[in-house]
Parts: structure tokens; C-alpha cells; sequence
């Protein structure tokens, strides 16, 4: 099996659907001729045409609105934000628009649209190319939100929402896309939306996380399995709507949960989980729900210094899994 | 043939009711569905209220001018035969399978729950020494509820305070067996910074928070004042006291004389000297004061028995040697039991204002605080320098009521009023 | 007698007095739903009335039976020529589980019926304007003739939906219609605080496209400039955009009161003007249509609206449960 980055792991995913299926295609800024700013569409438009991979004009409410316009006459767009923090001004079209139309018109019309966006901080990014935008979304079903950790995962999740009849929100951690390596399958397959995955298997604490986050927990798991602390990871996967079953499972597992999410601590995807287990798990739990997160302030700011302080890292999740262990 | 109502609509999102600006119609008139009826004035619109059927106008019910609530009748039409009344119009049969997967599917199955505590209900049993496996649980699946627990805390009270019935109850009897093992701190994360002292609670510290918790957590307080002009007393002790140290060899304290008033008004209202014993109030007969003594880090609760049968002097010189005994260390087990009613001299802080916490299992305490000199208006029409104290006292609603605590406060007030060297003796 | 411009147009008399009928229809639905909520039987009403006749005559310029039509929420003159009948409509005034548009679950005048390409429309103004485009994006990516009609009011055409939806029809030479109906009041707030420009339609020259103003009150002279966009737009020429100019000759909606912000005056002048009456008057004068047929019409509408309403009332709503139907499809 190849090993492949995690942003090879998008493009490939886009280019098998792009083959597979000729009502798939890509829009959205820089996605053609320079094949994104990240290259996450390099080559897609020398294979498929402009036709099929198409620079949009600057204006981001047009290409989700476009992309929805096209996904409910049947097409299966894959709209590209630049990055998540510019999804502002096509809030309207995905809150009031793609999330409500299969509910609004009683199942007579669907929007299976896929938008992708770069998100995610560590990258010198400041303010504006640092941010996790997904609790902005994730009150508003009809959506589904989907945040992968591991090439493998991306591969078979974007898979999986090109092919969903509903519009999915599929963020990809930038500082991910040359970090992460992974092994990935040449051949077709898909990953149930909305199924958390078992990172590692563990007895003494829980910890429940996504994106690259999941990737510094395991870091930490490991340091601190040397000290015989054994950890069990959970890797949500899907952010909306949650996996119960599987947060509850994990959780009742060790009865010391850990939610890490490198998003601003309150109003976060962790606080729902956090109440999910409050919910389930009362007579499992042998320590208080722990979070770890990004202070709140309103956005990672550009200096090294600041940015490591709000940044969730290795350490931190070491510091906050310990002491979860010592509880 | 029917009777039809129409109602006044809706007539907009938010609006809740509409004036009649004027009839179109007047009884008698013949009408056909959808024929105006009336001009109707809202806070948003102004419209023509149509008929909903055709017939005959009944009856007008609201006038013009009447402001009508929205769905209130506005007037009755006879209809002709055939017209079809619909009732509300029913809703369609929901298909179940259609829902599987929009409903959570997360549901807590019933099962035997036991055995499974909440953390409050292990926190609660582990502070009072109950063995869960011997509470019944109310809860679903039989689970042990925190009311389930201190309902067994207070139960186990009563059991202990039963036997004692017509006889002393002392206050280590009335500390069960199950409930002796003092409060466990409640494990509260307090950070920790450079130059902070951890102090370890142990012995007297932890006994103390144990009563306290327990008081306060079973006692339902109420809280009463009442201000005592002191000045004659003032007088009269200032004028002794130098006299009375050197012939007696220790202070004669205005604490005493309020330790008498008190044990006197306990013998004229011995409901005030009772104590709650679950299903009964238990009056006792013994008039025994406690009163709280503090060290730098403590307070014990030495008891002055049979308080009204001893003079000023006599209570004067307990509460001297009590006091050294606390100070000493060498206060006995037996020098705290027994007390009935507890006085606490907040006074000696400075303090003007306390709420005290019940000496569990009694009824009431008492606190005197300072003697102060204030501008007091005297017989309505003149302003003096008075020495004024207030007693305050924090009694058990459960066995006692304001109107008796009232009565009792009344009378130790009159009590230290007319204390002066021709009413009292000190000896 | 005047002249037959219809016939000019290529319409037949059985055409135009179908547009007749269809715009007749409109207005009656239209007038029954607002008695309905006067009696208190329907909580809300948005009307279609002064409009009519843009919205026909636009509608019977496209092909009924391939394009895509995004109304907004008055163009119950559109929906009715592509194919939503009285009953449906009704059924959608009443909240009832039969609704095609929502099952009862969106206001009246949130149109959308799949069967005949009308799209699911929302409340927030203009984000139909972008779903337009991509129809016709998405038509042409397949190689179909079909085009994309989009309408709106002229405080729309404020939105950043309307200028980024157009800006991307014209970069991309998509074939969209954009349709402003312009009644000159954005609720209350009068064209002239709207528009910075004279007309809307001057602001198709950002966006690559041409730009037509026209009589909303005449169906006949929407319809040509609507069929020739179509056809430009079938040719791969791009989009148009169109304003049709016209007048509100309802309040915004039933919730609303007009008297205080514009004169009774006003109004009634523009009803002079109401292209019922009008285009009615320029039948008669051509003899497409005689009195007697005018009877006839009238006649049959109003069968239609009566049987329509007391179907939709005595429809089932659907049950509580259904609330929880049709958040995602798997």
C-alpha cells in the first residue's frame, strides 16, 4: 500500500470521483489552472478541463450558491473555500439555503454538494488563515460536517461526501496536508459519514478529539504508555452530526475523558460531546469531563509566541491526559 | 338551519387582538360567504373581517369601539341548510418507519440501578458512614436517590433521639452511630500558588465542620434581632466590677448577667429549650447553656448547667473558668455536654449584627453583640446617648415559631432593661 | 380596431387568452387567500397583485416543458403557467400535509415543486439568484437547451447574491434570465432610496450582459423580451437581465399596513393601471375576447379558486411527528 500525504490523499479521492462519475466536479478559486492554493486540485484540471475543474470568480456566497444551484438540479459540485476562515459571506447560502432544502421542500429537492475548506492554526497563519469554523455550523441539521485526521480517512470520507445526497462540509487541516502521511488503498472505497473511529485502544483514559489533534494525542499516548498509562483514542471523524454511540462507548470505557479540540473552548464541538457523555455516562465516570481547547479569544494571532500559546500541541495534551490518569 | 360564530382572526404574526372601527353589517341583513362583516383596527392592519358563511346576521356581540381578544366571538349568522361546517381539519398518520434515524437512538435502557451511586449520593454516605447496601433506592431500576440518602440520614436521627425521650439528651447521643464520622472535605480543586499554606483539617477543625455542615444543612434557620437598651446595666456593672474582682478574684463580664436573663427567659418559655427529635419536639427540663468559647484556631462549646438556678456570681465564675479550662487545653468531654441552649458572645469581636448556626440538635441560639453607645429617641420627644446591644438569635423553624421566639426575645429584653442594683443581686 | 400585437409576437388568440385566464387565476387565488386571513382561517398572505402580468407574460415566454424557473415569493403567475394548480396553491396557503411546496412546513409563497423544474425558495431575499446560476451551469455541463429564469424585486437587486450570482452568469456566459420585477416599494422603502441608478436593468453592463426595462404591465411586451433572452440564452449568447416595471397594489403582505408610508392617491392611480383590467381591455378591443367569454373565464376561475379552498380546508395537516421527517435523505 502507498504511502501518501494527507493533501494527496484529497486529490486522489477527487480525481477517482471525478473519473467515476461525470456529474462530479470542482469549483471555486485558483482550483483550475494553478490547481488551488494549496495544490489540493493539481493536475484535476489538465485531466478533466476547465469545464470540469472551474476558477470561479472571487465572490465566496456565489460558489456555494452556484454549487448548490447545480447540486439540486443533480450535479454532485465540490466547492472549494480558499480557506475555512473566508466562509463567512457564504454562511447564508449553506445555513438558510443547503442545510434546509431537502427539509423545506418535504423531501422533494436535495442539495448533494460537498464544500471543502483548509482550516486550522500552527501554520504562521494569523487571525484569518488559522481558524476552526466548524461549531458555526454544527447546530444546523441538514448539514453534515466531516473532519478527517488521517489520509486514509480523507480518501474514503470525501468519497463518501461526493457521493452523500446531502450537503457535507468536509474540512481539511492545512498544517495536515504535507505533515501527515499515511497509507492509502489505490482502490475504490468509501467510509461511513457520521462513524467515530478507535484511534488506539487503551484502559486508563479517554481522550476524544479530531483533525490534527488526534494526531498529537496519539503522540502523547505514547509517551505516556511508557510511564503505564495506557490511552484510549477516539477520532470523532464527523463533528455533525456526533457518533453517540461511539462517544458514549469510549467514554463509559475508561471513565476519564479528555476532549481536546484546537478550536476556541467555549461554544465548541467538545462541549457538546462533553454533554453527551454528561448525559449517558453519569454512573461510568470516575473523574469530571476534562476539555482541553484554544483559549477564547477571538482568533490565533501571528507572533511565534502567541501562536504556540493558543495552539493545542503534544505537550499540553501530554500535561492534560496526565493528570487526568493521576485523578 | 345553524348558528355560526364568527371569531375575531389573527390579523398578523405577532397581533393579539383587534378593535371593531365599524359594523358593515347590522342584524338581519342577509350576507354571502366572504361578504365583509366589519372594519377591524390592529396594531399592525387595518381590514375587512370577512364572513365566513353565507346567512343571516344574528346577532352583533362586540360593539364598534370594543376591543376584542383574538378567537373571542364578534358576532353569530344563521346559515342556511347545506352549508358544510368543517371542523378542524384532522392531521395524517404519521409513518413510524419514516422517522428511524431523525429520532435519537441513543436510549437509556431500563435496567437494575441498584448499585449504581451518583456522586453525590457516595459523597453523602461516605460523610455520614451509611452502608448503601442498606438504603431502599425510590429511583428508577431501584437506584439510591440523593433524597433516598438523607432521608436515611435524618431517619437514623430520630432512632438516636427516641430512647432519650424524658430524659437528658445529650448531645453525643444525639450523634448517632452512623452519623460520628465527621464531614469529609468536600474535594474542591483550589489552585494551588507560590506562598499559599496547605493546613491539614484534622481533629477539632474537622469535628466542627462536620456540626456545621450538618446543622446547616438540616436546621431550616430563621433569623431574629432585637435591640436591648443596656444603659442601666452599663451603670451598674461599671460601678461594681473593680470591687467585685478584688474580693472575688475574677471579672464579673456583662456576658453573665446576659447568661442569666437568657436562662431566666428560657424558665418562662421552655418551649425555647427543646430540641427536634424527627417525629417529636423533645422540651427539656434541665437549663443547661452552652456557651462558644474561641481559641485562635477553634471554638468549643463549654455548657453552664442549670443555668437559672445559679447566681450572676455563679455564672460569672464558669464562664471565667471555662474559658481558662479552653484556653488551657484542659477542657473534658463532659464540660461540652448536656447544653440545651446556646448564648455566643460576638459581642466580645466587636461584632453589632451576627446569624448564628444552631448548636445541633438544639433549637435556638443567641447572639449577644457589642454594647454600643447610640443617639436612642426617649419618650418621643428627646434624644439620649444610650448603651445599646443586640441579641440576635437563629432558631430551628421545624420547633419553633416566630411568635414564640418573639415573646421569649421580648422578655430577655425586659429583662436586661430593668437589670440595675435595686432590681437584681449578683450574688 | 387595434392592432393585434400578439399575432406579431406569434401568439394565438387561444394563447394570449390563456395568459388572460392564467393572470386572472393569479389575482383571484391571490384575493381569496387574503379574505381567508382576514377571516382568520390562514395565518399569512404575500401577494402576486399589480405583477401578474410580468409574471405570465415571462413565464409563457420560456419552454414550459425543460426550463427552470426560481420565482420569488409573489410569482404565483409563474408557478401557475409552469404547472402548480389552484388546489396546490391553496393547500400551501392552509399549511396542509398535501402541499407540494413544503407539506405545510414553509409559508405561502415559498415555492418549489421538482415535476415542474419550479426550484425550492426560502425567506432570505436573493439567495435564489446564485442557485440559477448553477442550473444553467450545470445545463451546460450536461449540453442542455434548458435555460434558468430567476425573478426578484428591485431591493433585491441589492443583495451581494444578485451581483455575485450575475457577475459569475456573465463571466461564465451561462444562460440565465434575471428578472427584476420592480413594483417600486422594497416593503416600504421607496425605489429611489433603493437604487442609486435610474433603472435596475443599468446594472447589467457590470456584468457583461444586456439590460432591458419594460412595461411589467403589459404581458406582451414581457413575453418578447423574455423569449429573446431565452433564445439568446439557448444560443450560448449568455444571460439577460430584465426589469419589469410595474406597481404593488397590495400591501407587502398581510402583516403590513401601507397607508403610512405611501398615499392612497397613489395607489389608486396605479390601479388604473392594473393589467387585469388592462390587458382584458386589449382583448376586447382586438375581439379575441367577448364579453360573454370574459364571463365564461371569470366564471371558471372562480370555480377553480372555490373548489380549490374548500379542498385545501378540509385537508389534512400533517401529523406532529412529521416535523422530524426529511432532515437528510440517508
Amino acid at each position: 500500500m502507498a504511502v501518501i500525504s494527507y493533501i494527496d490523499a484529497v486529490t486522489m479521492a477527487i480525481r477517482e470521483e471525478m473519473e467515476r462519475d461525470p456529474k462530479v466536479f470542482v469549483l471555486g478559486e485558483d482550483v483550475g489552472k494553478k490547481g488551488g492554493v494549496f495544490k489540493a486540485t493539481q493536475g484535476l484540471y489538465e485531466q478533466f478541463g476547465e469545464e470540469r475543474v472551474i476558477d470561479t470568480p472571487l465572490a465566496e456566497s456565489a460558489i456555494a450558491g452556484v454549487g448548490i444551484g447545480a447540486a439540486m438540479y443533480g450535479m454532485r459540485p465540490i466547492a472549494e473555500m480558499q480557506f475555512a476562515d473566508f466562509i463567512m459571506p457564504a454562511v447564508n447560502q449553506i445555513i438558510s439555503e443547503a442545510a434546509k432544502i431537502r427539509y423545506r421542500s418535504n423531501n422533494d429537492w436535495n442539495c448533494p454538494l460537498v464544500i471543502r475548506a483548509p482550516y486550522g492554526g500552527g501554520v504562521h497563519g494569523a487571525l484569518y488563515h488559522s481558524q476552526s469554523v466548524e461549531a458555526v455550523f454544527a447546530h444546523q441539521p441538514g448539514l453534515k460536517i466531516v473532519m478527517p485526521s488521517t489520509p486514509y480517512d480523507v480518501k474514503g470520507l470525501l468519497k463518501a461526501a461526493i457521493r452523500d445526497n446531502d450537503p457535507v462540509l468536509f474540512f481539511e487541516h492545512k498544517r495536515a496536508y504535507r505533515l501527515i502521511k499515511g497509507e492509502v488503498p489505490a482502490e475504490d472505497y468509501t467510509l461511513p459519514i457520521g462513524k467515530a473511529d478507535v484511534k488506539r485502544e487503551g484502559e486508563d483514559i479517554t481522550v476524544i478529539t479530531y483533525g490534527l489533534c488526534v494526531h498529537f494525542a496519539l503522540q502523547a499516548a505514547e509517551k505516556l504508555a511508557g510511564d503505564g498509562i495506557s490511552s484510549h483514542i477516539l477520532d470523532l471523524r464527523t463533528v455533525y452530526p456526533l457518533d453517540k454511540e461511539a462517544i458514549i462507548e469510549a467514554a463509559a470505557k475508561t471513565g476519564k475523558v479528555l476532549l481536546v479540540t484546537e478550536d476556541n473552548k467555549e461554544g465548541s464541538i467538545i462541549g457538546e460531546v462533553a454533554a453527551i457523555i454528561a448525559e449517558h455516562c453519569l454512573f461510568d465516570l470516575d473523574a469530571p469531563i476534562k476539555r482541553l481547547a484554544g483559549p477564547d479569544v477571538p482568533a490565533m494571532p501571528y507572533a511565534p509566541t502567541m501562536e504556540k500559546f493558543f495552539m493545542v500541541h503534544p505537550e499540553k495534551i501530554e500535561k492534560a491526559m496526565r493528570e487526568l490518569a493521576e485523578f | 338551519m345553524a348558528i355560526e360564530q364568527i371569531k375575531m382572526p389573527q390579523l398578523g404574526e405577532s397581533v393579539t387582538e383587534g378593535t371593531i372601527s365599524n359594523w358593515l353589517v347590522k342584524v338581519g341583513d342577509r350576507v354571502n360567504k366572504y361578504d365583509p362583516l366589519a372594519e377591524v383596527m390592529t396594531d399592525k392592519v387595518n381590514a375587512e373581517v370577512p364572513s365566513s358563511y353565507s346567512g343571516v346576521i344574528k346577532e352583533l356581540i362586540a360593539a364598534e369601539g370594543d376591543t376584542i381578544a383574538v378567537g373571542e366571538i364578534i358576532c353569530s349568522i344563521e346559515t342556511e341548510g347545506g352549508e358544510v361546517v368543517t371542523a378542524e381539519a384532522p392531521a395524517v398518520e404519521s409513518k413510524p418507519e419514516a422517522l428511524e434515524g431523525t429520532a435519537d437512538s441513543v436510549s437509556a435502557a431500563v435496567r437494575p440501578n441498584k448499585a449504581r451511586y451518583s456522586p453525590a449520593v457516595l459523597k453523602l454516605s461516605q460523610e455520614h458512614g451509611i452502608d448503601l447496601t442498606r438504603v431502599s433506592g425510590t429511583g428508577a431500576g431501584g437506584r439510591i436517590t440523593r433524597k433516598d440518602v438523607l432521608q436515611w440520614i435524618s431517619a437514623a436521627g430520630e432512632k438516636a433521639a427516641a430512647p432519650a425521650a424524658g430524659q437528658a439528651v445529650s448531645q453525643e447521643k444525639g450523634q448517632s452511630a452512623v452519623l460520628n464520622q465527621p464531614a469529609a472535605v468536600p474535594a474542591a480543586n483550589v489552585p494551588l500558588a507560590a506562598g499559599d499554606i496547605e493546613i491539614p483539617v484534622t481533629g477539632i477543625r474537622k469535628a466542627i465542620a462536620a456540626n456545621m455542615v450538618r446543622s446547616k444543612h438540616e436546621v431550616p434557620h430563621a433569623w431574629m434581632m432585637v435591640e436591648v437598651d443596656a444603659t442601666n446595666l452599663v451603670e451598674y456593672r461599671n460601678s461594681i466590677k473593680d470591687e467585685f474582682k478584688e474580693k472575688e478574684g475574677f471579672n464579673l463580664t456583662f456576658f453573665a448577667f446576659f447568661v442569666k436573663a437568657v436562662a431566666q427567659g428560657l424558665k418562662e418559655f421552655p418551649q425555647m429549650n427543646s430540641m427536634w427529635a424527627g417525629d417529636k419536639i423533645i422540651r427539656k427540663k434541665d437549663i443547661n447553656i452552652s456557651i462558644a468559647v474561641a481559641t485562635d484556631d477553634a471554638l468549643f462549646v463549654p455548657v453552664i448547667k442549670n443555668a437559672d438556678e445559679k447566681t450572676i456570681k455563679g455564672i460569672a465564675r464558669e464562664i471565667s473558668e471555662l474559658a481558662v479550662k479552653v484556653r488551657n487545653g484542659k477542657l473534658k468531654a463532659e464540660d461540652m455536654q448536656g447544653g440545651t441552649f446556646t448564648v455566643n458572645n460576638t459581642g466580645s469581636f466587636g461584632s453589632v449584627q451576627s446569624m448564628g448556626i444552631i448548636n445541633y440538635p438544639q433549637a435556638a441560639i443567641l447572639q449577644v453583640e457589642s454594647i454600643v453607645k447610640r443617639p436612642v429617641v426617649m419618650n418621643d420627644s428627646m434624644i439620649a446617648v444610650r448603651d445599646m446591644v443586640n441579641l440576635c438569635m437563629s432558631l430551628d423553624h421545624r420547633v419553633l415559631d416566630g411568635l414564640v421566639c418573639g415573646r421569649f426575645l421580648a422578655r430577655v429584653k425586659e429583662i436586661i432593661e430593668n437589670m440595675s442594683k435595686s432590681t437584681i443581686s449578683i450574688y | 380596431m387595434t392592432e393585434k400585437r400578439h399575432e406579431v409576437l406569434g401568439l394565438s388568440d387561444e394563447k394570449v387568452l390563456e395568459m388572460y385566464e392564467t393572470m386572472l387565476l393569479a389575482r383571484r387565488i391571490d384575493e381569496r387567500m387574503w379574505l381567508l386571513n382576514r377571516a382568520g382561517k390562514i395565518p399569512f398572505v404575500i401577494s402576486c397583485q399589480g405583477q401578474e402580468a410580468a409574471q405570465v407574460g415571462a413565464a409563457f415566454a420560456l419552454d414550459r416543458e425543460k426550463d427552470y424557473v426560481l420565482p420569488y415569493y409573489r410569482d404565483m403567475g409563474v408557478v401557475l403557467t409552469f404547472g402548480m394548480t389552484p388546489r396546490e396553491l391553496m393547500l400551501s396557503g392552509f399549511a396542509k400535509h398535501e402541499d407540494p411546496n413544503s407539506g405545510g412546513r414553509q409559508m405561502p409563497g415559498h415555492f418549489g415543486q421538482k415535476k415542474n423544474r419550479i426550484v425550492t425558495g426560502s425567506s432570505p431575499v436573493t439567495t435564489q439568484v446564485p442557485h440559477a446560476v448553477g442550473v444553467a451551469l450545470a445545463g451546460k455541463m450536461e449540453k442542455k437547451d434548458f435555460v434558468s429564469f430567476v425573478s426578484f424585486g428591485e431591493g433585491s437587486s441589492n443583495q451581494g447574491d444578485f451581483h455575485e450570482g450575475a457577475n459569475f452568469a456573465g463571466v461564465h456566459k451561462l444562460p440565465v434570465i434575471f428578472m427584476c420585477e420592480n413594483n417600486k416599494y422594497a416593503i416600504s422603502v421607496p425605489i429611489e432610496k433603493q437604487l442609486a441608478c435610474e433603472k435596475v436593468s443599468d446594472r447589467a453592463i457590470g456584468y457583461g450582459m444586456p439590460g432591458f426595462t419594460v412595461d411589467g404591465n403589459d404581458p406582451l411586451e414581457v413575453y418578447k423580451v423574455v423569449r429573446e433572452a431565452a433564445e439568446r440564452g439557448r444560443r450560448g449568447e449568455g444571460p439577460t437581465l430584465i426589469e419589469t416595471v410595474s406597481y404593488r397594489l397590495t400591501p407587502h403582505s398581510s402583516d403590513d399596513d401601507d397607508r403610512s408610508y405611501r398615499a392612497p392617491d397613489e395607489v389608486a392611480k396605479a390601479k388604473t393601471q392594473d393589467p387585469i383590467i388592462t390587458f382584458g381591455a386589449y382583448l376586447k378591443e382586438t375581439d379575441v375576447m367577448t364579453n360573454e367569454l370574459e364571463k365564461e373565464i371569470n366564471h371558471r376561475v372562480m370555480k377553480m379558486v372555490n373548489e380549490a379552498t374548500d379542498y385545501a380546508e378540509n385537508a389534512p395537516y400533517a401529523a406532529p411527528e412529521d416535523a422530524l421527517k426529511y432532515v437528510y435523505g440517508n
